[in-house]
């Protein structure tokens, strides 16, 4: 069911530059060309009696319910399927039609169980809404005949239920996985009376295809499929508009509320990123925020292996503050430094470094996007000038080409991945770069025209060639570069690029492609009307991250590719906030908006806002202030939302180097990984805890919206304003929008942008100022942001991370749906029903030579760490390459991966690491130790209340 | 921080501007890098590395970049 809400208009909008007029009931209502009479109606403001319409779906035409009566038209054509034409007449209600009406409904209601008052769909049912409104008032047929009213429940899905009996075979719920998710997990089996809705061959939903995003869920017009949440606690009472916490997507949400407990998440029809759509996550796992693991007290302890000490607010801030004065003036300013998260708001980021930099005074900031997207941010702004995605998502709608490199969206972004399946089922062609197979290669109505399953590392090498190929094939839009881009830098890029040692052939024998292959796929690209390239963090996590970065820039660039809509650079953001993050000055060479510390006049106007002066060197990112750590250098740390200790590389290095220091004070909702590691806890507050704002990958601005008070009883960014407080610096704002009222007026990609703006707008893309007083949904329009496009050199240079007879295999990391990079939050739900440890994926010809076999327990050793896992054996990973995920503490992946990182940004080389597999019987030693450490950790936690009793005596 | 660490990273900037024909942009590539992005205590520790071994470890471009490299007063 849509949100209690949403209005219903039935059909989907038209969109047309052509206007008619008709008249529905005697009242006139112009609509865009192509709209249907049922969807003018209703702009009217007359409902007209539908069943199996809904506007997210096109018209099907079957229930019958929508009849209309149209002057010069003989019968009684269905409002849904009828397109409104200039000057036509429509009667909505008449004897007839009301007679026609009751008809329909007394045959549905003859099949379907009389217990509305028990049945959880009460309060909200279109079925018995429509008997209402038809006027039902008894069933000539009475109830004895044949029926499904003895259908039996499917209950396997750990978040919605389904019941037959309760079903009209309306197919809302079929089309929904159809057009909407894109799955085509659902069907109508049967004929006639027979007719029910199966789950792929009639299995149980948990058995099925169904990738549990509740599409269905929301199409149904009954109690069939209905959230169980619904069920158990009843119809809610309010919504807030508010924006998920998962993914890079940034889906809006309707949170449907009763006093401040969540009933259910539905999303939002006019959110701009989702449209009314979401995933598994987005919708149903948010059980993680009232987990009864939440620590929601703050806590002190002197030492690691010390009890947790609960104390008061001013008690951990006043403690926190003092340990890090004393290590500023026992090891220098420098010795301390800040995280932010993305995971967390642009407002708790921005002031976090200006905690860091304002309160600690030193530019040792950064923030978790080090790990995944600052590639992104160097490639993209020394190419075209902004370190950001260059369309709206809505752009793939108009792609002619689509191209996904190092990405997995149907797992990673599955929101904008049902969105580029539509565009794929209506004939956009597609190329997909990634060693595995990934869903888009193949998947119902999607077959990618070339899949380039290039050997893990190679990257560099194939996007050459594949400019190669453009470039010396005459396929350069000449007018577009000679008009938009240097042409020095052009000259210098199309000679590097013309050599042989670029061509296919070279580099076949590094990708492991075929010229051939990348020919073909070069020229598909090169000569569409318009090319999309959509990329992840298989691009970026590479030791040349930063030039496969720069190498799309350049192909898109030669090609034309840029500057409009349907075409573009757009990275696939891994979590909720990266670009927010990112954009709030989190990386330490750089303050809000990509501007250099050493710009004089940058500094000149933070200094001026907060009365401090700005060191005008970059601080340490994060590697080297594990590396300073571990030489004694740098001693204290505050850590907002993040889990080094899981999702950094060489999981052994990351401890040693938190071991090695004094006062980590962490924020977070959960005792993580690295909060082992603390010595202060500030209790964090999950997304329905707060206000605030997150940016999507495609620049969108939306704003998070408070649905219940802070656990804690204090928000993010209280804390840390008491804290910078505590250390001497007066920072005091009232509420988030006045931190926004800053970021606004520091950054000049935010000038326009304040909440009063996101209320009356929905969401915003940045730049939006005086120039585009409403947003900017794409980039590059006329000119580059740095004028003209910068063409940069891409030469081929091997990760030293090589497979060695030692280390035979190269392996990749990545994640699933229904988890969520490492597991914090999805982990404490019921997602743990489809993905409950991570696996190692191996071909099944590695497996046999090692006498591998499915569910097998194997050792995965690297040069620097072992663990094990237990074996997947699928075609999905090329022979010579495994892959996993690293969702699981005690699983280890980064126990495994190394120190080699992008050149220019220091991001983990991830998707690179020389293993070897074994079979074997027992945990390693890594996962011995860290279970004892855990354990010991835990107990130290359950004593926290003792311990505070004693130390108070 | 140690300084093998730092010689690694310093060649991996160098290998990226290599790719440049032109001797003078690749030098002045991987010094305006390390300007732009290492923390002082990194460039101070590298110069030293350079002044003292004449840049052990690190390929010829490199450390005649660091060479370049200013520190804050």
């Amino acid at each position: 069911m849509l949100s209690i809400t949403d209005r219903d208009r039935g059909t989907p909008a038209a969109h047309s530059d052509n206007r008619v007029t008709i008249e529905v009931d005697g009242n006139a209502v112009e609509v865009p060309e192509g709209t249907s009479v049922m969807r003018a109606a209703s702009e009217a403001g007359i409902d007209i009696p539908k069943l199996c319409a809904t506007e997210s779906l096109n018209a099907f035409g079957s229930c019958r319910l929508c009849l209309v009566e149209i002057e010069g038209k003989r019968g009684y054509p269905a409002s849904c399927h009828t397109p409104a034409t200039d000057g036509m007449k429509v009667r909505t209600q008449s004897e007839r039609l009301h007679k026609l009406r009751r008809n329909v409904m007394e045959l549905y209601i003859s099949d379907h169980p009389l217990d509305c008052l028990t049945c959880p769909a009460n309060g909200n049912c279109e079925l018995e809404d429509m008997a209402g409104v038809v006027g039902l008032r008894e069933v000539r047929y009475g109830y004895e005949g044949k029926n499904h009213l003895d259908s039996q429940k499917d209950d396997s899905n750990p978040y919605f239920s389904f019941d037959p009996s309760k079903c009209i075979v309306c197919s809302r719920c079929v089309r929904a996985c159809d057009e909407v998710q894109g799955t085509l997990a659902l069907t109508v089996q049967g004929r006639g009376f027979d007719s029910v809705i199966s789950a792929s061959q009639n299995q149980p939903f948990m058995d099925s295809e169904c990738v549990s995003c509740g599409a269905c869920v929301q199409a149904c017009p009954t109690a069939t499929l209905m959230e169980k949440s619904v069920i158990e606690l009843g119809q809610p009472q309010r919504t807030v508009t508010t924006t998920c916490a998962y993914c890079g997507v940034g889906c809006s949400f309707k949170a449907e509320v009763k006093g401040d407990q969540v009933v259910r998440m539905v999303p939002n029809l006019d959110g701009r990123a989702n449209e009314g759509h979401s995933c598994v996550k987005g919708r149903f796992a948010y059980g993680y925020t009232t987990h009864p693991d939440r620590i929601t007290t703050p806590m002190i302890r002197e030492s690691i292996h010390a009890p947790w000490r609960e104390v008061s607010w001013d008690a951990a801030i006043e403690y926190a503050a003092r340990e890090f004065r004393r290590i500023q003036d026992t090891y220098g300013q420098d010795a301390v430094g800040g995280v932010t998260s993305s995971r967390c708001t642009n407002e708790e980021t921005f002031i976090v470094q200006k905690l860091v930099r304002a309160a600690f005074g030193n530019n040792n900031v950064d923030t978790c996007a080090r790990v995944c997207h600052s590639p992104t941010g160097y490639g993209l702004k020394n190419t075209l000038g902004e370190s950001a995605g260059t369309q709206a998502f809505e752009s793939v709608e108009k792609a002619d080409v689509i191209v996904v490199i190092g990405a997995n969206p149907t797992e990673g972004h599955p929101v904008f991945a049902s969105r580029m399946k539509r565009r794929l089922r209506e004939g956009a062609r597609l190329i997909i770069v990634d060693p595995r197979q990934i869903e888009l290669v193949r998947t119902p109505h999607i077959e990618a025209d070339h899949h380039l399953q290039l050997r893990p590392g190679s990257n560099v090498a194939l996007i050459n060639a594949l400019a190669h190929v453009v470039v010396t094939e005459g396929l350069v839009d000449q007018d577009y570069v000679d008009q938009r881009c240097e042409r020095e830098s052009f000259e210098e890029w199309k000679e590097f690029i013309s050599r042989p040692e670029n061509s296919p052939e070279a580099t076949a024998s590094i990708t492991g492609v075929s010229a051939d292959e990348v020919r073909a796929a070069a020229r598909l690209y090169a000569t569409a009307n318009n090319a999309a390239i959509y990329y992840g963090l298989g691009v970026t996590e590479h030791s040349q991250g930063s030039t496969m970065v720069i190498g799309i820039a350049n192909l898109a660039m030669a090609t034309g590719n840029l500057g409009r809509e349907g075409v573009g650079v757009n990275p696939l953001r891994g979590q909720n906030n990266v670009q927010g993050s990112c954009d709030m000055g989190s990386f330490p060479h750089e303050l809000a908006g990509y501007r250099h510390v050493s710009g004089a006049a940058t500094r000149e106007l933070f200094q001026t806002a907060w009365g401090v002066p700005i060191q005008p060197e970059p601080g340490f990112r994060i590697p080297n202030m594990f590396e300073a750590a571990l030489d004694g250098e740098f001693k204290g740390m505050f850590i907002q939302g993040e889990d080094f200790a899981q999702s950094d590389p060489n999981t052994k290095h990351v401890t040693a180097a938190l071991e090695a220091m004094e006062c980590i004070v962490i924020q977070d909702l959960f005792l993580n990984e690295t909060a082992k590691y603390a010595h202060v806890f500030f209790p964090g507050s999950s997304f329905l805890e707060k206000d605030g704002t997150f940016t999507n990958a495609e620049r969108r601005i939306s704003r998070v919206r408070k649905i219940r008070e802070p656990l804690s009883g204090k928000s993010e960014w209280e804390a840390v304003q008491e804290l910078a407080q505590a250390m001497g610096y007066d920072m005091h704002y009232d509420h988030p929008s006045e931190i926004m009222a800053e970021i606004a007026r520091l950054t000049p990609t935010f000038t326009g942008v304040t909440y009063e703006k996101l209320d009356e707008l929905g969401s915003i893309q940045w730049p939006c100022n005086e120039r585009a007083p409403e947003g900017t949904p794409t980039m590059h329009v006329g000119e580059f942001v740095r004028g003209k496009g910068h063409f940069m050199l891409t030469g081929y240079v091997p990760t030293e991370e090589r497979s060695t007879s030692r280390f035979p295999l190269l392996m990749t990391t990545g994640r699933v749906l229904t988890q969520y990079n490492v597991g914090a939050q999805t982990r404490r739900t019921g997602n743990t029903a489809w993905h409950a440890e991570d696996l190692l994926e191996i071909h099944p010809h590695d497996a046999s030579e090692r006498g591998i076999g499915d569910g097998d327990h194997v050792g995965v050793t690297s040069r620097v760490g072992d663990t094990v896992l237990r074996a997947q054996v699928t075609e999905r990973v090329q022979p010579g390459v495994v892959y996993t995920t690293f969702h699981f503490p005690h699983t280890g992946a980064n126990v495994i991966t190394t120190e080699h990182s992008d050149w220019a940004t220091n991001c983990p080389e991830y998707k690179v690491t020389a293993v070897q597999v074994t079979k074997v019987n027992e945990p390693s030693e890594w996962q011995r130790r860290h279970r004892e450490f855990s354990e010991q950790q835990r107990k130290l936690l359950e004593e926290r209340r003792a311990a505070a009793r004693r130390a108070s005596g | 921080m140690k300084i093998e660490r730092l010689v690694a990273m310093a060649n991996d900037i160098g290998k990226y501007f290599a790719s440049r024909s032109d001797n003078e942009a690749v030098i002045e590539g991987i010094a305006d890098h390390m300007t732009k992005f290492w923390d002082p205590r990194m460039r101070r520790q590298i110069i030293a590395h350079v002044s003292e071994t004449g840049g052990e470890g690190l390929n010829a471009h490199v450390a005649d970049a660091v060479r370049r490299l200013a520190l804050p007063p």
